[in-house]
């Protein structure tokens, strides 16, 4: 099996739904490579090259270059998506939510219950998130914990490239609004990727450790630091199990309780500042499904309540690191 | 004898790595070829490792628990007359000496596709020895990738070609003529279109009903045939499993549909369980299982397949708490039976008694 990073599983993901589908179309800013850039349309394809090559395939109609006006993008989109269309439209970076946010969450997200059931809003809105890059507080946010907390949004946070193009196909053929949220830092991590089309459905956790001592719960780009500290522990002789939900909105509650009822031990790595997370989130389930069995107190690693810093060494402070995960494990095991 | 080497095995392309479970002799035992050594898990499954050479089993380099690359030492053995220094120092180089070997990718190994009848069947050889090759055919919801623990011991013989048959692995999902008649002819034809002219056939289940379908539609290229827990015969494919594997969305249904193929439950990793819901989850997968079940299955069920017509040397192996396909009775003497006391997957829970009977069968036919 070939091995593609995220970056291509993406691409490969949309090119194979746009092939099956002629309803599915790509609007954004830069999607295509900038407006007017006559001849060279095909050679940039979003910032991080994600969409690179689809215009050349699929033509500036079903590839459409917008001018910077994130609300017209996600207006254009919504009401296409109510008309028959499948839109894939991207927000370039997820900051940008604040100019665009009436269209997703007052008017897409409430569609199909304020028609009755008579519309559908067959739309994914694609969008980078994180921080890690020196991109300062208006570029590195992640903000999936506002998406996750409305109704009627589907939050999908792919953490390698096999859920990436899974998860997307999902999302394409999903007739309800889906938020996407690619981590610029797992865009050019690589696994192995079927050449061929393939879904994941909504609401199942990956494990992709299993063990019996402590639990992590990670999202996105923050599982990768889970199984990077659960391979070190695994020297030491602590078994640690990685639960990655890969999708907030719905969430499997199942598997992290199940996890969770088996070790007794908990940490949440969520890269959001700490209050009203996932984290928090999690840890209120837990507590309330699962207290019994717990051993020791929940260890949230969240990010500091500021905004993301500019300079690279208060950026790591501020985010969660493999360091932090791994005292907070070490933590749960103490006395 | 010199000081030998007992080496981590490589089953199948992606191991990379090994786990010694348990240690079956002990140090000081005096192990024959065939011996029953070590039983080492992979992240697929766990398997029994046999002794490849006789002699003193002098020491047990890795300890129970140790996960150590494919190809790392596990094991020596030396005569009394080497010393503990000389054993020492040999472990020693070895270790100084040791590279890890990188996973051969399908790349490395190279898959090859054949276009038959308007499918792309993907298959791949494993080169062995000069004797006549032998296609094999893995069963309802498998793959080429099934036969890891058998590929290497019967390509010491003759060369070992593993088809993914439609619907299945990389092959074509889409299949038009899903029936048993149709398949044995794409198979009878995938081998002339690879230029194979005369060859055994090795099928397990549902490729063991096709296997034998081919040996009756055609005597002249297929040298013997071989059934694991094959289709076909006496009993009824058990619709409990069919069923279910076909609904399976989640991990639950695949886990259980997945149980009734082992004698053991601990083989049904939760990695086997997710290799499974990542094929099923390939478009067109699920239309191709819902075809073959109204198509080969539904032909075996209907009707055996009627063995006295295949002129061909025939051989079958029964696993003998197989919950899929309950074991044959009442084969006709002709027919050489071997019963094993595991599950479906008799091919991987029986490895080294398969590769036996495979290996004498075919040297005979």
């Amino acid at each position: 099996m070939p091995k593609q990073t995220v970056r291509e599983a993406i691409n490969q993901a949309l090119r194979q739904e746009m092939a099956r589908d002629e309803n599915v179309i790509v609007i954004g800013e830069d999607v295509s490579g900038g407006a007017g850039s006559d001849g060279q349309r095909d050679a940039y394809g979003g910032v991080y090259g994600v969409t690179k090559g689809l215009i050349g395939t699929y033509g500036e109609e079903r590839v459409i270059d917008t001018p910077i006006t994130e609300s017209a993008i996600m207006g254009a989109a919504a009401g296409a998506a109510l008309r028959g269309l499948r839109p894939v439209a991207e927000l370039m970076f997820v900051d940008f939510l604040g100019v665009c946010f009436d269209q997703i969450y007052n008017q897409a997200a409430k569609f199909r219950y304020m028609f009755g059931g008579k519309a559908t809003t067959p739309m994914v809105i694609r969008s980078m998130i994180g921080a890690g890059v020196s991109a300062a507080a208006q570029h590195s946010q992640t903000l999936y914990p506002m998406f996750t907390m409305v109704p009627g949004l589907k939050v999908v946070l792919p953490s390698n490239a096999y859920d990436a193009k899974g998860l997307l196909i999902q999302a394409i053929r999903d007739d309800d609004p889906v938020i996407f949220l690619e981590h610029k830092l797992v865009y050019d991590t690589s696994m192995d990727v079927p050449d061929e089309a393939y879904t994941i459905p909504f609401g199942e956790a990956a494990i992709p450790r299993e063990g019996d001592d402590v639990t992590i719960v990670a999202f996105s780009h923050m599982v990768n630091h889970a199984i990077t500290v659960a391979d070190k522990l695994k020297a030491d002789g602590i078994s640690v199990e990685v639960v990655d939900p890969r999708t907030t909105s719905p969430l499997d509650e199942d598997s992290i309780l199940e996890s969770v009822e088996n070790t007794g031990r908990l940490v949440v790595v969520d890269e959001s500042p700490p209050r009203c997370n996932m984290a928090t989130d999690i840890a209120a389930l837990v507590v309330s499904q699962a207290f019994d069995s717990l051993e020791a107190p929940i260890e949230l690693v969240t990010c500091a309540h500021t905004p993301v810093p500019f300079s690279p060494a208060l950026e790591q402070l501020y985010l969660p690191t493999p360091e932090k995960i791994e005292a907070a494990v070490r933590k749960t095991l103490k006395g | 004898m010199a000081i030998t080497s007992i080496l981590m095995p490589k089953w199948g392309l992606a191991m990379e790595e090994g786990t010694v479970v348990e240690w079956l002799k002990s140090e000081g035992d005096v192990v024959a070829e065939g011996d029953e050594l070590v039983e080492i898990e992979t992240s697929k499954i766990t398997n029994v490792m046999e002794a490849q050479m006789p002699g003193p089993l002098r020491k047990l380099v890795a300890p129970v628990g140790e996960t150590l690359p494919v190809g790392a030492l596990i094991a020596i053995l030396a005569e009394e007359g080497d010393s503990d220094a000389d054993v020492e120092a040999f472990i020693d180089d070895f270790n100084a000496n040791f590279v890890v070997q990188a996973a051969s990718g399908d790349e490395a190994s190279g898959p090859e596709t054949a276009h038959v009848d308007g499918y792309d069947l993907t298959y791949q050889t494993v080169p062995g020895g000069d004797g006549a090759p032998v296609i094999m055919l893995h069963g309802f919801g498998g793959d080429r990738n099934n036969w890891l623990f058998n590929q290497d011991a019967l390509a010491a013989d003759r060369d070992v070609i593993l088809l993914d048959l439609p619907g299945h692995g990389s092959s074509t999902k889409a299949i038009s003529d899903a029936g048993l008649s149709a398949l044995a002819a794409l198979v009878l034809n995938f081998a002339k279109a690879i230029e194979v002219n005369a060859f055994h056939l090795m099928g397990h289940s549902m490729g063991g009903a096709i296997a034998l379908e081919a040996a009756r539609q055609n005597s002249d290229t297929v040298l013997s045939v071989l059934g694991v827990c094959p289709a076909g015969l006496e009993a009824q494919v058990n619709s409990a499993f069919i069923d279910t594997f076909i609904e399976a969305e989640r991990r639950k249904g695949m886990k259980e549909a997945a149980l009734l193929l082992f004698a053991d439950k601990d083989l049904v990793t939760r990695d086997l369980v997710n290799d499974l819901l990542k094929f099923k989850r390939l478009d067109g997968v699920d239309a191709a299982l819902q075809a073959l079940r109204s198509g080969v299955i539904a032909d075996c069920n209907a009707a055996p397949i009627p063995l006295g017509d295949i002129k061909a040397p025939i051989c079958v192996i029964i696993g003998e708490q197989d919950e899929i396909i309950a074991p044959p009775v009442n084969l006709p003497p002709t027919i050489e039976a071997v019963r094993l006391p595991v599950g479906h997957m008799a091919h991987m829970e029986g490895a080294a008694a398969v590769n036996k009977a495979a290996t004498e069968f075919f040297a005979k036919a």
